[in-house]
């Protein structure tokens, strides 16, 4: 990826920045104070360099450790037990950090929260949770993009690239936040031809690299041409795809270089806006948000550059699309919608843009997905 | 297609390819346990084979030399393991776990920046020219290693049948008593076994990054190796018998993700462990009392 | 005797590091630091132990017949399902009355589990390391399964779970530490089970069978009931290692579950050489080395792969140097091991 040279030039010029700070502080300029120094520490579940989510994040903390005064702590495969408690109450009472930010789903209940009753004096925000005012500590706090409209996006571009009308979702898991992706992948495909079908196959597990090749062999062989996933580190599945010749969207981070013929599009995250403006925030003094979600148009998430096999409608329809997101209030979600069993699960009249909170609880898969949750 | 065909096709393809890494294993933890020791390393050298494989190739632009590399590596650490092992009192299981946790410690220290980069696989050979289904093309575009592991266990097989260095292996194995009557060096025997066996699996490491998946990530093996060390008892210490207990388990793992891509879209995680359900099931069927033991190596430690 | 291994293993990894270009000096003060440097530490690293002690003896109970018992972590994820199940069915109940039932459902669902492995080896000759392997792999499916259909609270939104349990069920820490009583629970386990190894006829007939079956079944011995028994037990102990870990770290049952306890404990059951007191010490070195792993990822920039690759060390270090036991008269390895 393009981006491996970045943190380098990065700290270097972070070096140089912190270098300017303490002359500036010491002597040159003794009016204008160094930025308050403040200690983050970033708890990651996977390796952080998975070329996935813990990747993307390990990325954002990246770009937020050259600001003055940023002190960055970081752990990797941190499993979600009592490991991550000791590495929460480690980080604060070792090394003095005042903001955490446990990257992975599976550590905000219990842990984050129990780690945050006892230490109140230490700010504490969840990617992915849904902190609840009335429930959840008051130090503690969630923050999340609206990446599902990447992925509406992206079955935009997919349905244009299928001739076969056949789609392929490699997932982990059936939860809310992959299944709002599967369904927006479906519906982004059937807002072009709502003949399309996407099939779904649930690994079971967030990295299973044999498992996501199988699956992805088998949607091939099923008769799916294009193919998109939702697991920890989709290079597995992009790769298995280039190889077989079936187009693919990408997911996370740009994995174009992977599959040079093949890659449509993907859906990527950007997490360094959002760790920065929570470093500014402390550094300021001022209050953190608790609850923090923002979509493309807050430069959260992004998509990747369109690939060569993207046709030329297919570019003008998706720009337009993104054009209508970026407005806000855009909802691909709205009634009457059917589930695949035939159940009506949003009401006619009724839609949910993607700020509405309903669609994070989501336990159904959308009328032309083929799969089941369990 | 229809959705029958689809599963089998996808059957057929996991037997020859989900299967290889199980094969490799297998055979070498096979050769290991037929002079008498126990290797549960397998599964870290796996790692650390399929890591140096696709560094190796990354590096060099040739595969090959990955395949090499990731067989000389496998080698070193079943090296350390025969030698600690060869010192009295020192148990060969304990031993083995320990290896499992250096060979995957040392493959993801080093492994880290290779993560990201394509390496150069192996590629398949085509045997499928005569369908005209792209599917069926594709199940049967098989990998030389597998054919490889293939020649490998009919050779091994041959070798502890008729070849005077197998059946001095076998004795080494069967009986310590024996192989010194006959002046054999029982050490120097089982360190060399161990050696080789580590080199396959190290072989089985190496499909796994340059051919299938064909990537190096550190969740790259779900236990292949570990399982691979049970499906040697299964194949009752009979190498073509690995063989056929890899390709069962590779066309069973091979059903999950199938039956979801054709509609049979319930209970995956029960699907999923088809493969060991099944490994349960025969040996319960087959498995008699007192036949138990049959082709079980004496010296085995678990013998005892 | 473990000490000098450890000290060789050390001067091995040093050399490692010095070739990395780190400090071998900060290295090994950060795992002081982090393992036993300070209260904080030590509490970090007990309560990494607690779960290791159980899922140690499950190895350690068969292996006194002679059986290597490697699926605990599928007795493991069963007990602490099936604890959660009792402990929903029991809503009302007073908070102990709860958590019995909750241990003894656990313990029963383990010792089922792996008393199938103990009856497929007595009964049918089975080897128990392939069939407990393979079961723990059929376990975790099975709990997927559960956890993710029909026992799925489906308010468990990106983790699926089950229901929580009772508030009343939840097993606090310990007065005065920050340590929840697995670890007490664990140590006592260890020593009742030395006691029943090393002080009782059954124990004595286990350790006969285990250094000839052939001499015991001659003896008139109970052989298939021994290990049936001990591999009841050993699925008992897992299974209320899961009881704990549902009850006192995650409240309910989930994929969180599935850490790689049971696998942990087989290497600490090697290590201590299958003796219930020796796995006291060993679990709290792996609960150390782990504790101390963050600061070291935090301080030093270095992977978690670096605390593998000196676990890895260690226990090469410590296997080989057992060459030298019976060497020594102190250290000659009591009736137990």
């Amino acid at each position: 990826m393009t981006d491996a040279r970045v943190p380098t030039r990065r700290r270097v010029v972070g070096g140089l920045g912190v270098g300017a700070a303490l002359l500036a502080s010491g002597r040159v300029l003794p009016a204008r104070a160094a930025p308050k120094p403040v200690t983050i520490g970033f708890i990651y579940v996977g390796p952080r360099d998975d070329y996935g989510y813990n990747q993307a994040h390990a990325e954002g903390a990246a770009a937020i450790k050259s600001m003055p005064g940023i002190t960055i702590l970081e752990e990797e495969r941190v499993a979600e037990t009592d490991d991550v408690v000791k590495t929460m109450q480690s980080m604060i009472k070792l090394d003095d950090a005042t903001l955490l930010f446990p990257t992975s789903f599976g550590y905000f209940d219990p842990y984050m929260l129990r780690v945050a009753a006892q230490e109140t004096g230490v700010q504490l925000r969840h990617c992915g949770g849904l902190w609840d005012k009335t429930k959840h500590p008051m130090n503690a706090g969630s923050y999340f993009g609206y990446i599902g409209m990447g992925q509406y996006l992206n079955g935009i571009v997919a349905a244009h690239a299928s001739k076969s009308k056949k789609l392929g979702f490699v997932a982990a898991k059936p939860i809310p936040q992959v299944l709002i992706n599967v369904n927006s992948f479906a519906m982004g495909a059937r807002s072009v031809d709502p003949s399309i079908t996407t099939t779904v196959v649930f690994t079971g597990d967030w990295s299973m690299p044999v498992k996501e090749a199988e699956a992805t062999n088998a949607l091939i062989d099923g008769g799916a041409d294009v193919i998109t996933c939702h697991v920890d580190g989709p290079k597995v599945v992009v790769q298995t795809a280039e190889g077989r010749g079936a187009y693919t969207c990408g997911y996370h981070a740009n994995q174009s270089a992977l599959a040079p013929k093949g890659y449509l599009t993907g859906a990527e995250w950007n997490w360094a806006e959002v760790y920065k403006m929570y470093a500014t925030k402390m550094q300021a003094g001022e209050k953190l948000p608790n609850f923090t979600r923002g979509g493309l148009a807050d430069g959260f998430i992004k998509m990747s550059p369109y690939g060569p096999a993207v046709s030329e409608a297919a570019r003008k329809r998706a720009d337009a699309v993104k054009a209508e997101i970026m407005k806000g209030g855009f909802a691909v979600f709205k009634g009457p919608l059917l589930d695949n069993t035939g159940k009506q699960v949003i009401a006619g009249g009724a839609a949910y843009p993607e700020t509405a909170i309903e669609i994070e609880s989501m336990n159904w898969l959308v009328e032309g997905v083929k799969g089941s949750l369990a | 297609m229809n959705s029958v065909e689809t599963v089998l096709v996808a059957m057929l393809a996991g037997a020859l390819r989900v299967s290889t890494p199980f094969l490799f294993v297998s055979l070498g933890e096979c050769l290991t346990e037929r002079a008498g020791r126990i290797n549960l390393g397998n599964e870290g050298v796996l790692v650390l084979g399929a890591m140096v494989a696709y560094a190796t190739s990354y590096l060099t632009g040739n595969p090959w030399l990955g395949v090499l590399a990731a067989a000389g590596a496998g080698a070193a650490l079943g090296g350390l393991h025969g030698l600690v092992c060869a010192l009295t009192r020192v148990n060969d299981v304990a031993m083995g776990i320990a290896i499992l946790l250096a060979g995957n410690g040392i493959a993801f220290f080093f492994g880290k920046p290779f993560v990201q980069p394509s390496a150069p696989g192996l590629p398949g050979i085509p045997f499928g020219g005569w369908s005209s289904v792209p599917q069926v093309q594709s199940a049967l575009t098989v990998s030389p290693l597998f054919l490889v592991g293939v020649a490998t266990a009919f050779g091994m097989a041959w070798m502890f049948r008729a070849a005077r260095l197998g059946l001095r292996l076998r004795i080494v194995g069967d009986s310590a008593d024996a192989a010194r009557a006959l002046g054999l060096n029982i050490n120097r025997t089982r360190l060399l076994a161990t050696m080789a066996g580590s080199g396959l699996a190290g072989v089985g490491g190496a499909f796994l990054s340059l051919v299938y998946p064909g990537s190096w990530n550190e969740s790259l093996s779900s236990g292949q190796g570990l399982m691979a060390v049970a499906l040697v008892v299964f194949a009752r210490w009979n190498p073509v018998g690995c063989l056929g207990a890899s390709m069962l388990f590779g066309a069973a793992g091979a059903l999950g993700p199938s039956l979801q891509a054709v509609g049979v879209t319930s209970y995956y995680y029960l699907f999923y462990a088809a493969p060991f359900v099944l490994t349960l099931a025969v040996l319960v069927a087959t498995v008699r009392p007192g036949r138990a033991v049959r082709g079980m190596p004496g010296e085995l430690s678990i013998a005892r | 005797m473990p000490l000098l291994a450890i000290l060789a293993a050390t001067a091995v990894f040093c050399a490692f590091l010095l070739a990395l270009g780190r400090s071998p000096a900060s290295f090994f003060q950060l795992v002081w630091t982090g393992a036993f440097g300070s209260w904080f530490s030590w509490r970090n690293t007990l309560s990494r132990a607690a779960p290791l002690l159980l899922t140690a003896l499950c190895v350690a109970v068969p292996a006194q017949l002679g059986l290597v018992v490697i699926g605990g972590e599928g007795a493991l994820v069963l007990g602490g399902l099936s604890a959660t199940w009792a402990g929903l069915q029991m809503g009302g109940a007073p908070g102990p009355v709860i958590q019995l039932a909750m241990a003894a459902a656990g313990a029963a669902a383990g010792a089922v589990w792996l008393g199938i492995v103990g009856v497929l080896r007595a009964r049918r000759g089975i080897n128990e390391t392939v069939t407990s392997l393979v079961m723990a792999y059929i376990a975790i499916a099975l709990f997927n399964q559960l956890v993710e259909g029909p026992l799925r609270d489906p308010a468990s939104l990106n983790k699926p779970s089950t229901y929580a349990i009772p508030k009343a069920a939840v097993l606090p820490t310990l007065p005065g530490l920050d340590v929840h009583p697995g670890i007490l629970i664990g140590g006592v386990a260890c020593v009742l089970c030395w006691l029943l190894i090393a002080r009782t006829t059954t124990g004595f007939a286990a350790r006969m069978t285990g250094g000839n079956v052939r001499a015991a079944q001659l003896q008139g011995l109970p052989v298939a009931w021994l290990m049936v028994g001990a591999c009841a037990l050993g699925g008992a102990l897992a299974g209320l290692a899961g009881m704990i870990e549902v009850a006192a770290v995650h409240g309910r049952a989930n994929a969180s579950l599935v850490a790689g306890y049971g696998y942990s404990g087989i290497l600490i059951a090697f290590l201590a050489r299958q003796n219930a007191l020796a796995i006291m010490p060993m679990a709290v070195l792996l609960g150390g080395i782990g504790a101390a792993g963050g600061l070291l990822q935090r301080r030093m920039g270095l992977p978690d792969a670096a605390v593998l690759v000196l676990q890895g060390m260690i226990f090469v270090a410590i296997l080989a140097s057992e060459t030298l036991y019976g060497r020594i008269r102190w250290f000659q390895p009591r009736a137990t091991a």
